[in-house]
């Protein structure tokens, strides 16, 4: 990429930035040091509440009213922003830059259709007259719009959110600005989506050396994108490495770190355990003397606990540790300490514990008047058609799709929350009700559920303890005493100290509130336990620690999992089966490892490639799926991915529905294309990525 | 509608006092009651009576006045022409006022202004009708002569010639919606300002001006509009107070002689219109609403 010889389009000078809560203002970021040349794609990486967003936000001189830059200075072309006058911000500085922020939705103006809002970026003081138009349809078709008219007459709300985050890039784009600051573009978008949105934010950029802010807390996508990394902690740069380097080695214990929490397509936890950070990041107003990492650091001596060390120039860029020059010569040893790793899991037949048969769920719409009149018939929403499953003791079930693929809607009507419509439900051999009220009190015991938001099921108002005791005391009948000796060994059991009990939600960190949830599911000493997306929403060190703790509980307690997510490195790290469903139906199934290998179900092969990757300049498999999911209203006949399917067939794909391959093992797959011909597909990275087995991201590949 | 049309009619049942016995007086012999109450139809059963009425008001036979004996139908119209006479105005002087001081309040947060503007539009909203009416007629009449303090106008008058007997009461009910209207138009234009799309405009190069007037008014005003509508109903006929204290015939007033009287007739004429203004007001909201916010579509 371009990059060199442009001279310095962006520096941060020491720059900190406060928030005022009350009459105090607490810094957010401290003391941040940074270069971006024309033409350079910077990631910024962090956790959340690292700074990552206030930083480029004070970057783009948009911060909230009660955020400030209360010392040092960020240029632009060399002018101090601060110094501007409002008209010279106006016209010098916002109309060379752009941003694309985490939510596309709240950023549109819901009240004026997206052509006109694209058309205010080309002409800003809404004077000129057609040209801005023939821009504006010019740039919704640049990001891939198949009708740009159509697209430019919606309204925002109209538009799906990948179709969204498009217009926004459109928007972005459309004034050709020097800077593109991207803040979590993709975060909350299918991997399908995200990967076709990180392709397109590469092709606008390459050829106009247009310099790139690209904030996010994933590694992968930074990787696949980024020249250049700077890695926040804690409102402190801790490291600014180029690519490459960052990859190869990390010289910051955090960055290490954040490389080890993250689970790798290919490992397994019956390989290796992930490595989480203990701890969790210093609160602004309770932030540590000395380094802000030693905390949670494993190779924190003396000297870090005294003094803040001082940002060094290390390679070709800088790091923020007094230890680096050891852990470069590795002398010193950044990796947190490994838990032990259980190799268990024989292959052996163990007996199901949860079987679902042919489970569907389909919500009725209602009519409205006129088509009741009318007499068009009542229409369905095939959320789940047909699923089939078997959640072994002692193992996990991985259930992996997109949203909308009923992945959720299946937990639910296996539980009895939303009931099925039809299917068998049989927990521990004997076939229960499909509604929750009317199963045995055994059986709600034995099926429990963890969800994707705690705050949700937690209620605010009652301490965990309180929370804790209610199944022992109602599903195990014990006495409060007794009870409350329970609860004490399963906050132990979760790695919670026994204090915890007096606590409410409000007072705990997400990933203390995910403990808490499955220290509840654990309770009522569940046969099966039904996760649905219940690590989605945690940072990767977090996250790492969650993954590993409901590992080992599975050793001990023999419980078997049924794992849903859309994230299907962390379902490769944990499940022994894995299920992949698309619009409510099966597309492929059989033990995790057979899933992760050819033949691929088409779909499969696509999400795979979709993920990105720890290795910088990888080559990368480009299959990507076109459009949107269709509506469950109306389902594709035949095969119901045969609309977004880079390998459709023809005639046969539209009309039939594909039938069963078995490939061995369990293993198979819904498609109509003969298996020898899906056995010959590779997804590259992937493939180096497994011979690996799980190792550092060594970078020296591509 | 047929709800409220029932209940008006059922509390007026309930109102204490037997009417035959009012227009006759005290005096009155049994006989000359039990006749006059043959007369007026007091004598059916209630459900025959509540029909016989409803399908009366609907065909526009709305009864004779106990106590003035006038068609009903006609004193109520007329009283209502003056009504939204007076609620028209006051829409006038009140909106742009109250959309201005809550825009300008939002748009300078926690300066002097927004804190003068609060003051002021609080200090008048507690401060009851009767008494800040007195106030504008010992200003405006009294000291400065400008304007008549009585606003009993004859029947039939025109708008032109009725305005300068209407400025007083119409300002009269302005401070009385003008605190409500800027408090809301202030609160939700600080939510709008702070929504995401207002920093996307900036970025854009956006005048600020222009983000204001062309991004941020039109969906900060969307509450606002609903409450005018719907505060457009209450001024129609919940001016009782105002039109007492300038004499104003509208249908506020007309409504506390009708009860002063027990003139039954009159009672269920003049609440059955007001609460058709009500829920006009409201149907006009919504429309108004959804007109100018795209995410709802009219089926």
């Amino acid at each position: 990429m371009s990059g060199e010889g442009a001279g310095p389009l962006v520096e941060f000078e020491g720059v900190t930035v406060a928030y005022r809560r009350g009459r105090r203002w607490t810094p957010a970021v401290r003391g941040v040091d940074l270069r971006i040349d024309a033409g350079v794609t910077y990631g910024l990486v962090g956790e959340s509440g690292s700074g990552k967003s206030t930083l480029a936000l004070a970057l783009l001189q948009v911060l909230p009213p009660n955020g400030r830059v209360i010392e040092g200075t960020i240029r632009y072309r060399g002018r101090a922003l601060d110094r501007l006058s409002a008209a010279a911000r106006r016209t010098e500085f916002h109309r060379r830059v752009a941003l694309v922020p985490q939510d596309p939705l709240p950023s549109l103006n819901p009240a004026r259709t997206v052509g006109r809002q694209i058309e205010e970026v080309v002409d800003p003081s809404g004077r000129a007259g057609g040209g801005a138009r023939g821009r504006a349809l010019a740039m919704l078709e640049a990001v891939g719009m198949a009708d740009p008219e159509r697209v430019a007459r919606a309204y925002p709300h109209q538009l799906s959110g990948g179709m969204q985050q498009r217009v926004l890039i459109a928007m972005a784009l459309a004034g050709e600005p020097d800077l593109l600051v991207l803040d979590e573009p993709t975060t909350n978008l299918d991997v399908t989506t995200e990967v076709t949105i990180l392709d397109l934010v590469r092709e606008l950029v390459r050829d106009r050396d247009t310099a790139v802010l690209y904030v996010s807390h994933s590694l992968g996508v930074v990787a696949e994108l980024c020249d250049r990394v700077a890695v926040l902690y804690a409102g402190e740069l801790v490291e600014d490495a180029s690519t490459r380097a960052l990859f190869a080695r990390p010289r910051h214990p955090y960055t290490q770190g954040l490389f080890d929490s993250v689970p790798r397509l290919g490992t397994t936890r019956r390989l290796v355990a992930l490595r989480p950070i203990p701890g969790r990041i210093p609160a602004p107003t309770a932030l540590p003397v000395g380094c802000v990492f030693a905390p949670r650091c494993p190779i924190a001596i003396d000297a870090c606990r005294r003094a803040q060390p001082p940002l060094e120039p290390a390679g070709d860029g800088a790091v923020r540790c007094i230890r680096w020059r050891e852990i470069e010569a590795g002398e010193a040893d950044p990796h947190q300490a490994a838990p032990p790793s259980r190799v268990a899991a024989t292959a052996e037949r163990v007996d199901a514990v949860l079987d679902v048969v042919e489970l569907r769920k389909h919500f009725l719409l209602r009519r409205s008047l006129a088509e009741l009149v009318a007499g068009v018939p009542q229409r369905a929403v095939r959320a789940v058609e047909d699923i089939s499953l078997t959640v072994r003791r002692g193992h996990t079930l991985g259930l992996v799709g997109e949203s909308g693929s009923g992945k959720s809607t299946t937990a639910r009507a296996i539980v009895g929350l939303d009931p099925a419509s039809a299917g068998a439900i049989h927990v521990v051999g004997q076939q229960v009700d499909r509604v929750l009220e009317r199963r045995p009190a055994i059986a709600i015991r034995q099926l429990q559920m963890v969800f994707q938001s705690s705050d949700e099921a937690l209620n605010p108002y009652r301490t965990v303890g309180a929370a804790l005791r209610r199944p022992f005391r109602r599903l195990a009948g014990l006495s409060r005493a007794e009870a409350g000796d329970r609860v004490r060994r399963l906050l132990q059991d979760v790695q919670l100290t026994a204090d915890y009990a007096g606590r409410r939600p409000a007072e705990l960190s997400g990933g203390e509130k995910q403990r808490v949830a499955i220290a509840r599911a654990f309770a009522a000493e569940p046969e099966v336990l039904v996760f649905d997306e219940s690590v989605s929403g945690l940072d990767v060190s977090v996250q790492a620690a969650i993954l590993n703790l409901v590992s080992s509980l599975q050793e001990e307690r023999g419980t078997g999992y049924l794992f849903i997510s859309h994230d299907l490195a962390v379902v490769s790290f944990l499940a022994d089966y894995v299920t992949v469903v698309y619009l409510g139906r099966v597309m492929e199934s059989g033990p995790a490892d057979r899933v992760l290998q050819p033949p691929y179900h088409p779909y499969t092969e696509a999400l795979l490639s979709a993920i990105p990757l720890l290795e910088p300049g990888a080559e990368r498999s480009h299959v990507r799926l076109e459009g949107e999911v269709p509506s469950p209203v109306d389902t594709p006949a035949g095969c119901p991915f045969h609309t977004r399917c880079p390998r459709v067939l023809g005639e046969i794909c539209r009309t039939e529905a594909p039938p069963w391959r078995p490939a061995g093992d369990d293993h198979g797959v819904y498609c109509h294309i003969p298996l020898e011909e899906l056995s010959a597909v590779q997804v590259p990275a992937l493939r180096s990525e497994r011979r690996e087995g799980g190792g550092g991201g060594k970078g020296d590949r591509g | 509608m047929l709800f409220t049309s029932l209940l008006i009619f059922l509390i007026t049942q309930a109102l204490p006092g037997d009417v035959a016995r009012i227009l006759l007086g005290r005096e009155a012999s049994q006989h000359a009651i039990d006749q006059l109450r043959a007369q007026l139809g007091l004598d059916r059963p209630l459900p025959v009576q509540y029909l016989t009425w409803l399908a009366d008001f609907v065909k526009g036979n709305w009864g004779t006045s106990f106590s003035t004996g006038q068609p009903v139908r006609a004193l109520v119209l007329s009283r209502l022409v003056n009504s939204l006479q007076l609620a028209g105005l006051t829409l006038v002087i009140a909106v742009p006022t109250a959309v201005a001081m809550g825009v300008i309040a939002a748009l300078y947060e926690e300066s002097w202004i927004d804190t003068l503007i609060s003051l002021l539009s609080l200090s008048v909203v507690g401060l009851p009708e009767f008494i800040t009416g007195l106030v504008l007629i010992q200003v405006f009449s009294f000291r400065l002569g400008w304007l008549p303090a009585n606003s009993s106008i004859a029947p039939g008058t025109g708008f032109f010639a009725a305005l300068p007997y209407l400025v007083l009461p119409a300002l009269t009910a302005t401070l009385v919606l003008l605190a409500y209207v800027a408090r809301l138009t202030r609160a939700s234009m600080l939510v709008e300002l702070n929504r995401p799309y207002v920093r996307t405009a900036v970025l854009k190069g956006v005048r600020w001006r222009r983000v204001v007037v062309s991004h941020v008014l039109r969906n900060a005003l969307l509450p606002t509009i609903t409450v005018i509508a719907i505060s457009f109903g209450w001024l129609i006929s919940g001016l009782i107070v105002v039109e007492n204290v300038f004499n104003y015939p509208g249908l506020g007033r007309l409504l506390t002689f009708a009860i002063a009287r027990r003139d039954i007739p009159l009672i269920q004429a003049v609440a059955l219109v007001a609460v058709l203004g009500f829920a006009l007001a409201n149907l006009v909201a919504d429309i108004l609403y959804a007109a100018f916010n795209p995410r709802i579509t009219l089926r």
